[in-house]
């Protein structure tokens, strides 16, 4: 189906439809005239993919001016934002002094100086007012005695520039990001948002430079939706569902980046992907950076705090990438608590010296899962923990105001947008600092949405000239079809693509493995091609989603080894054994890489650091 | 160990009344249900529906019902509701809501309920700092709900739905009394209307089921008993 003859009998089917739309939606109409084919069309200003903290932020600006729709593959409420725990940074100083400037430049050296320093500088200074907003709008903070929003450190966060830990972190208990969620979520229903729940974005209507929408699929009932818009803002969050041990949630497949690298959208730095020292060993799930906040230690098998010998000043509060290289080199000194040497040991995170009463009030999510999942008691007992991956610090390459970027040269698509985990401003460099993924949500989702608003009362509506919904429709129909026998189950694919990124792209990297991951990573895309959906059914087929959420994390799983393997020398969360030393002189820079069929184009970009002149990092 | 899965299915397109299928699976006591789902799902029986996503009992997804109780699947482990080896354990989608496939039931009128109550802080008056002020006492009134995850159980749970489905439902009771009792908040007339019918607080017959069936370990009940308390005094004193 050709978009752009649909538009053409456009005007006198709109005149009809409108009688009969719903109130949210412009029109819709089935289109089966010319091509035999029927698509449920829409029509918006504006299209907002991913209902987490960005999308929704996006959604509440744009929507104040334009005829918003805001997608989500699960139902809005259910979004991963929703599991962020410890704290949203802010240098508020309602309990000790904190300037914004101190902020920045935390960030900066956290992110290992490849972190766009005055996009870090927007980040630092916006975040101030954005954490009032939240609470003007609802937000449950926690207090100070006063009554002010309290305040409590978090790792890589310090006062004059590295001197010692800092109280900036604004939080919930240990549910920040739950109530971010649900505030953010509170406010679109009071502004009356349109959602789509549970639609799954297969792919973006683009005309040469210019994004005139997107191809979904209605989970419920398996119909292909087109939406058109003169803007499109994606927000699809993080990728983690690519690594063997992970905090991300099923959802977490990258759909958004996936789907404009196949359009030809350069994706920025990634192979940056941060590995939070402390999961719960075995499962992954997340235990918050604020128990060691709180005052929690990370102790190997003999009890040492080996922190000690690591980051003398911040200690178990230095930046997750030190923290996370830490603990693997204990593990592999055999420090580790069963202490074989092994990827798969642990060691303890020792809350037992916090006491009850900080515990409950403060970290009770916590506290719940260790009793949930592990039997014990973090007020009795230390909790095993292993590093776990935990977040993209790189993705669709924007500027400070969300509109994604052609090249490095400062070229710009028209209409596109992105903001959130799944975008790179860049902000978090080669490293992002704990409590700084809700400051970016809040401040570029809202940026990114302003932007957008203005954008599109100057813009002409462009459906296009994409084939992409029909496209769409016979990607997935192959998806059901027979063929070469036995047809490689999904499951077994996903299963191989987690453990070659655990493996070989993992914490610590080096050229032989990352040589050997992106061969096996090809033969895997190359088998996913025989892959068929078991469900034959069209009502929430959930086989078909998880094949489709497959070719995404196999093409992004691509690009992060790729990226990763050309990036020869240790900076922030990439660390290679074989260039352990930053290198400034040829690689402070970001990459762009653009995916080509079965290769992958890299190119690199120049890094703005206009306010602060790279240092050693030490901590 | 060994366990027995009896799970409840049903397909709309197959024209098949519900029915229970059988699957027999061998599983750690350690290992969470929704990873026994996922693993039948992805090598036993792709058809098999559920939903899931964060699968650590915070995003809400895979409320169901489990040996006849409201649990989210994510957030109970084998051993938790099977003993000893050759367990039958039952799986059933929430009650009281149309099942659109298998375990997969319709969330609309759920939250059709919940934006009838204004879920949202309502206030007018510019903040008098830069942030509202508020006591640490005065945040703790109404803590407890706030860590509400919209997952739909206590709907199943409680029984009044069995005979009166316009019940608004203890969830969204609970979120009423998380806004009114907020000292920043001046929406309590507001939601007033909403919260008292005959559908609304007063259809709660103090079953306790929500309560304690929450899977985050909400006191409903007594959120609903207090909003109920409030608004009678309210129209005492007017």
């Amino acid at each position: 189906m050709c978009l752009q003859k649909a538009s053409q009998m456009r005007s006198a089917t709109l005149h009809r439809f409108l009688q009969k739309s719903e109130p949210g939606i412009n029109f819709i109409y089935k289109l089966s005239i010319f091509y035999g084919e029927v698509f449920l069309i829409h029509e918006f200003d504006a299209l907002v993919i991913g209902a987490g903290g960005a999308g929704l932020f996006a959604a509440l600006e744009a929507g104040k001016n334009a005829k918003t729709a805001v997608f989500s593959k699960v139902h809005a409420i259910r979004s991963h934002t929703g599991a962020a725990q410890g704290g949203i940074g802010a240098a508020l100083g309602n309990v000790e002094e904190d300037k914004p400037e101190w902020h920045a430049f935390d960030t900066v050296k956290g992110g290992d100086y490849l972190v766009d320093q005055a996009a870090a500088m927007i980040l630092a200074e916006e975040a101030v007012q954005a954490v009032y907003d939240l609470e003007n709008r609802g937000l449950p903070f926690n207090r100070t005695p006063e009554g002010l929003i309290d305040q409590r450190r978090f790792g890589g966060h310090t006062r004059n520039f590295g001197e010692s830990a800092v109280r900036r972190a604004c939080y919930a208990a240990d549910r920040t990001g739950h109530m971010i969620l649900q505030t953010l979520y509170q406010q679109c229903t009071k502004h009356d948002v349109t959602f789509y729940d549970e639609f799954q974005v297969v792919d973006v209507l683009m005309d040469g430079t210019t994004c005139g929408g997107i191809v979904a699929v209605e989970l419920a009932t398996g119909d292909i939706h087109v939406f058109t818009a003169k803007a499109t803002l994606f927000a699809t969050g993080g990728f983690g569902r690519m690594f063997k041990i992970t905090s991300n949630a099923y959802a977490n497949t990258g759909d958004g980046p996936a789907v404009l690298a196949r359009r030809g959208v350069p994706l920025e730095d990634m192979e940056f992907f941060q590995f939070h020292p402390t999961g719960i060993q075995g499962m992954g799930i997340l235990i918050s950076e604020a128990v060691r906040g709180e005052g929690g230690i990370l102790r190997n098998k003999t009890g040492e705090r080996f922190m000690e010998r690591y980051a003398p000043t911040l200690l178990d509060l230095a930046p997750r990438d030190m923290v996370s290289r830490a603990v693997i080199s204990e593990i592999k000194q055999g420090n580790g608590i069963r202490g074989d040497k092994k990827i798969d040991d642990y060691v303890h995170l020792d809350a037992t010296g916090i006491g009850r009463e900080t515990l409950n009030n403060k970290l009770p999510e916590i506290s719940s899962f260790c009793r949930t999942y592990l039997g014990i008691d973090p007020v009795d007992d230390k909790i095993p923990v292993q590093p776990t991956a935990h977040y993209a610090m790189g993705g669709i390459p924007t500027d400070v105001n969300g509109r994604v970027r052609r090249d490095g040269h400062g070229n710009f698509y028209n209409g596109l947008y992105a903001a959130g985990e799944c975008a790179c401003v860049s902000v978090h460099g080669a490293n992002r600092l704990g409590t700084n993924s809700l400051v970016d949500l809040v401040v570029f989702g809202r940026r990114a949405g302003i932007h957008l608003a203005d954008f599109i009362k100057h813009a002409d509506r462009n459906n296009g000239k994409s084939d992409a919904a029909e496209e769409a429709k016979n990607k997935i129909a192959g998806l059901f079809k027979n063929k070469k026998q036995p047809s490689p189950r999904g499951v077994d694919l996903t299963d191989k693509m987690q453990r070659i990124m655990m493996e070989d792209i993992g914490v610590y990297r080096n050229g032989p493995d990352m040589e050997r991951a992106v061969d096996a990573l090809r033969e895997l895309r190359k088998a996913y091609a025989n892959v068929r959906v078991g469900d034959t059914n069209k009502a929430f087929n959930t086989d078909l989603l998880e094949i489709l959420e497959l070719e995404n994390l196999l093409d992004l799983a691509l690009i992060t080894a790729e990226s990763a393997k050309n990036r020869k020398e240790s900076r922030g969360a990439h660390s290679r054994e074989d260039y352990p030393d930053r290198n400034d002189a040829q690689w402070l820079k970001h990459t762009l890489a653009c995916l080509e069929n079965d290769s992958v184009h890299l190119s690199y970009m120049d890094v703005d650091t206009s306010l602060w002149e790279p240092k050693a990092r030490k901590y | 160990m060994r366990i027995i899965l009896k799970i409840k299915r049903y397909n709309p397109e197959s024209g098949r009344k519900p029915y229970e299928q059988v699957y027999e699976t061998s599983a750690n006591p350690t290992d969470r249900l929704l990873n026994v789902l996922m693993d039948i799902k992805q090598k036993t029986d792709l058809s098999l529906s559920f939903r899931k996503s964060c699968a650590h009992g915070v995003c809400g997804s895979d409320a169901m019902r489990i040996n006849g109780k409201e649990r989210l699947a994510c957030k109970t482990l084998v051993q938790d509701v099977a003993e000893t080896d050759g367990a039958i354990i039952t799986i059933e989608p929430l009650r009281h809501f149309p099942v659109l496939r298998d375990l997969i039931v319709q969330q609309s009128s759920f939250f059709d309920k919940y934006r009838s109550v204004k879920p949202f802080l309502i206030n007018e008056e510019p903040p008098q700092e830069k942030e509202r002020i508020q006591s640490s006492e005065q945040r703790s009134m109404f803590d407890d709900p706030t860590s509400c995850i919209l997952c739909q159980a206590c709907f199943s749970a409680c029984p009044v739905f069995d005979e009166n489905v316009r019940f608004i439902g203890p969830a969204i009771i609970a979120q009423a009394f998380r806004f009114n009792e907020d000292s920043r908040d001046r929406g309590f007339d507001a939601r007033r209307k909403a919260l008292d019918t005959p559908d609304g607080i007063w259809a709660c017959e103090n079953h306790f089921e929500c309560t304690r069936n929450c899977p985050r370990g909400i006191k409903v009940t007594k959120w609903i008993n207090q909003t109920k308390k409030r608004i009678s005094e309210h129209k005492e004193n007017n």
